[in-house]
């Protein structure tokens, strides 16, 4: 990649982050929970939005940027209110911020009439004309250093009352600035201890032909008129962790100017140290010296001491004071953590091999050997799970997303709506929150075209005009749970029925629990919208998300309380990387078949099995009947000779809901196998989900329950079977 | 090992190898590694040819059976058997043979067009004939081996 792409493309990765930053400050605006720092966020975020793209000459979104960027800048300044009008139009600027990124990146085209809309709506709010100048390169007030007065006619002392007053000597070292810390930084904390009045001994500043650029000469001399419980111990404090890398001098009482300049540097021992030049003259001066120095030099050294300079005018600080900020993250390439997983998968495969070799040398369980290796088992398993955590991330990148889509399907369907979420934090496998977003999306337009009914029916129906729904996430029993709630009218029972019966997907006749009618919906080709409508009819019914969320190990069921509202529950588990499996023998074979399809395994008696046409069987489980599966021939492996009734049956759920009974010759045990994919050097086999490596070094099979009942029904292309749960 | 030629124009190196009576061989650059023959783990619904996976090193691996692949019957392996890791456009295969009997350097001139004979195994799969040494080796495109095809025509 040329290096423009590559700062193009970190650009808008910062941008995402931005417009994320942008949201979550304007949620919080509108949820009444934001303050003046929520305000500068929101502000901040959008004009280095702007700043960025000014730098790529992107000029419809510098644009853009600009008209938000002057609405925020009269709210930061409290010229206006923040109301819910405002923040409506902000957030909805917001959006179309975001798909002006979106465009400049290269997606689909701005809508231009939103734009312009939205645009007028902001200006309305400044009174501003359009302003279509081409933005300003970026140095804007919230770069600039707060300009405070530094009365250098006073002499110090004079102002000073003799309470608690403490004269602080500070000399910052060249290793104070490299370990990132800055002497401003340092004099704003001291001023939080009280009223600070700053010098410098700008005497000692060299011209700058002479400058050695890596050593810092300034010494500021802090004469702090502390509140009352302040004591030398507060004020060393604030030095802490520049300690070794300053000269520092605290002492009791204030002292002149002169006396602090002579304490034990020869070089600031003369008299006129502080007020012998003004900063302008001092300036002035450095600047026509830098002048010079630039024809032998390069330019950057002059800007090292030109800044702790201009730092040094700052003498009483007050407003905000933006935290010193600590790097905690840092950004890798995903290819890097996924071999890194590979390898630990790997690593973990191996100990087990290693673990079987030391059982099959006979070795004692006390040996020295077998005791080690349960050390390293211990490892491997931490360095497993954290290896996994680094790929966890939290579901907030997906709920973010959501008050958007709430905001546009309410707008588009005239309902009103509140998106509550909860549990944003909640972490899961990165693979998993790829595929989330999807089935949430759908989830929640369901809710709201479907669930929530239209504000007059919901006044009628003693209900607030404004629908909730609740987007929550958990874990639960090493699984993520998260839940679609809204408070609507719920499922219509008999009118679900009636479709499903209309549809053929139940018998006329069907006896159906209330459940077994709400998880109708999710049967396919059941549609409830009467017109197909644009929010929930995008040709995707809830049975390609109960599918999808299934292929990845997951479950949804739905409840529902008529009037009340529904509940869609969304079970996944943690990670795509591991999957909980029951290992069984089938003839020589080793197969994984995966816990959570699993309702129960039993040894059926012969009685049991019953024929059903010329090759079906049947199995009869406590009353009902569940067709029997052998998986031996379903694979097209030779079957066992102890017929049907032999070995062990595992009774499965399958993808409608409906149960099957499977087959095998014996059930070795459970336990936890990672994932490998089958299609990455060879392709996908009917039958077979993934494949995975076991203990003994050999690669076994991870069944695809759903894809062998699915692939049967195929082959023998026998009525379907209405395996009803009982 | 036989240095067919040296000094050559646009030298090639090949891996030849065995199948029952005949010898073959394939680029060099498409190898990764050789290896024993472990037991694979048969898949379902495969083509004959297609043993099974086998675990290298963490990645999942389809063995195939050359031998049963050229139609000349599927082979028995054994400890002496080998695998020919090689890469197949994205995917890495194992090739199931006889036996590696050497490492040749060729140049493109020496590689003669396959003889025309009916077989379509052959047509599908020898690009080209190689003499050394008085012998005949068949230079295998590795593109049609995986069963890709076959599954187009099922699907």
């Amino acid at each position: 990649m040329d290096p423009m792409e590559a700062i193009r493309a970190t650009f808008f990765q910062e941008c995402e982050e931005l417009l994320g930053d942008l949201e979550m400050g304007l949620l919080s605006l509108q949820d009444g929970n934001g303050d003046h720092e929520t305000v500068n966020a929101v502000f901040r975020a959008v004009h280095s939005v702007k700043g960025g793209a000014g730098a790529f000459g992107l000029e419809d979104l510098v644009r853009f940027a600009h008209v938000f960027e002057t609405t925020l800048d009269d709210v930061r300044s409290g010229k206006l209110a923040v109301d819910p009008d405002i923040v409506a139009v902000l957030l909805r600027a917001a959006d179309a911020l975001t798909d002006h990124v979106t465009a400049a990146k290269g997606g689909p085209p701005v809508d231009t009439v939103n734009a312009a809309l939205i645009v007028s709506d902001l200006q309305q709010f400044t009174g501003v004309e359009a302003l279509m100048e081409p933005a300003d390169d970026g140095d804007d007030i919230s770069f600039v250093p707060q300009m405070l007065a530094l009365d250098l006619d006073e002499t110090p002392q004079a102002i000073l009352t003799p309470d608690n007053d403490w004269t602080i000597r500070f000399k910052p070292a060249a290793a104070l600035y490299r370990n990132a810390n800055d002497a401003i930084l340092l004099i704003r904390e001291l001023d939080r201890l009280g009223t600070t009045r700053v010098v410098v001994d700008q005497e000692v500043v060299p011209s700058l032909p002479d400058k050695v650029v890596t050593e810092p000469v300034l010494t500021w001399s802090v004469q702090l008129c502390a509140d009352a419980a302040i004591g030398e111990s507060q004020i060393r404090d604030v030095f802490e962790f520049v300690q070794g890398d300053c000269e520092l001098h605290v002492f009791a009482g204030s002292v002149g100017a002169e006396e602090v300049a002579s304490f034990d540097d020869p070089v600031l021992a003369s008299p006129n140290a502080v007020g012998a030049e003004s900063p302008e003259q001092l300036l002035d001066r450095l600047m026509r010296e830098a002048n010079v120095a630039a024809e032998t030099e390069t330019a950057a050294p002059t800007h090292r001491p030109v800044q702790p300079l201009a730092q040094s005018d700052v003498t009483s600080v007050t407003g905000n004071r933006p935290e010193a900020l600590v790097q905690t993250t840092i950004r890798v390439d995903l290819e890097r953590v996924d071999r890194l997983i590979d390898l630990v998968g790997e690593l973990v495969i191996n100990q087990a091999m290693l673990a079987q070799r030391v059982v099959e040398a006979g070795l004692a369980r006390s040996s020295t050997i077998a005791l080690g290796l349960d050390d390293l088992e211990q490892l491997t398993r931490e360095i497993q799970d954290s290896v996994m955590a680094i790929r966890a991330q939290p579901v907030k990148s997906v709920f973010q997303r959501m008050p958007r889509l709430v905001r546009e399907v309410a707008a588009a369907t005239g309902k009103k709506v509140r998106l509550v979420t909860e549990g944003e934090g909640t972490e899961v496998d990165k693979t998993v929150i790829e595929r989330l977003s999807d089935p949430i999306t759908h989830m929640i337009r369901n809710a709201i075209d479907h669930g929530l009914e239209s504000p007059d029916r919901r006044v009628a129906a003693g209900k607030a005009e404004e629908g909730t729904v609740r987007l929550s996430a958990q874990h639960r029993s090493g699984r993520i749970v998260i839940e679609v709630a809204d408070d609507g009218r719920g499922i219509d029972r008999e009118r679900v029925r009636a479709i499903a019966v209309d549809r053929g997907i139940v018998a006329a006749d069907a006896i159906l629990s209330d459940e077994e009618v709400d998880n109708l919906i999710f049967a396919p080709g059941f549609s409830t919208a009467e017109a197909i409508s644009d929010i929930s009819g995008r040709g995707v019914g809830m049975d390609v998300v109960k599918r999808s969320i299934q292929a990845l190990g997951g479950r949804i069921v739905i409840t529902s309380r008529p009037g009340e509202g529904s509940v869609f529950t969304l079970s996944l588990p943690l990670t795509l990387a591991v999957l909980d499996g029951m290992v069984v023998s089938v003839g020589d074979h080793t197969l994984v078949v995966p816990i959570n399809v699993i309702v129960e395994s039993l040894q059926p008696k012969a009685i049991d099995v019953r024929r059903l046409g010329p090759e079906g069987t049947v199995l009869a489980v406590r009353g009902s009947h569940v067709p029997l599966i052998d998986v031996a021939p379903s694979l097209g492996w030779a079957s066992g000779n102890e017929g049907p009734a032999g070995g062990v049956t595992l009774l499965v759920e399958s993808e409608l809901g409906g149960l099957a009974a499977l087959r095998v010759d014996a059930i070795q045990g459970q336990r936890q196998v990672v994932i490998k994919s089958l299609e990455q050097n060879y392709r996908q086999v009917e039958g077979v989900a993934a494949a995975t490596i076991l203990g003994d070094g050999r690669v076994a099979l991870i069944l695809d329950v759903d894809g062998l009942i699915a692939s049967r029904k195929r082959t023998t292309a026998r009525p379907l079977l209405q395996a009803q749960a009982s | 090992m036989t240095q067919a030629q040296t000094n050559v124009l646009n030298p090639q190196e090949l891996i030849a190898f065995t199948i029952g009576e005949q010898e073959f061989c394939v680029d060099i650059r498409s190898v990764r590694e050789i290896r024993g023959w472990t037991p694979a783990t048969s898949l379902p619904q495969s083509p004959a040819y297609v043993r099974g996976v086998i675990n290298l090193r963490g990645a999942v691996l389809p063995i195939i059976d050359l031998s049963c692949r050229l139609g000349l019957g599927t082979a028995t392996p054994s400890a002496r058997h080998v695998i020919i890791v090689a890469r197949v456009g994205l995917r890495t295969v194992g090739l199931l043979v006889e036996a590696v009997s050497d490492i040749l350097t060729v140049s493109d001139e020496t590689i003669q067009a396959t003889p025309d004979i009916a077989c379509e195994v052959v047509r599908g799969f020898v690009k080209g004939v190689i003499p050394v040494d008085g012998r005949m080796i068949s230079l295998i495109a590795l593109d049609g081996l995986l069963p890709e095809v076959t599954v187009e025509e099922a699907a």
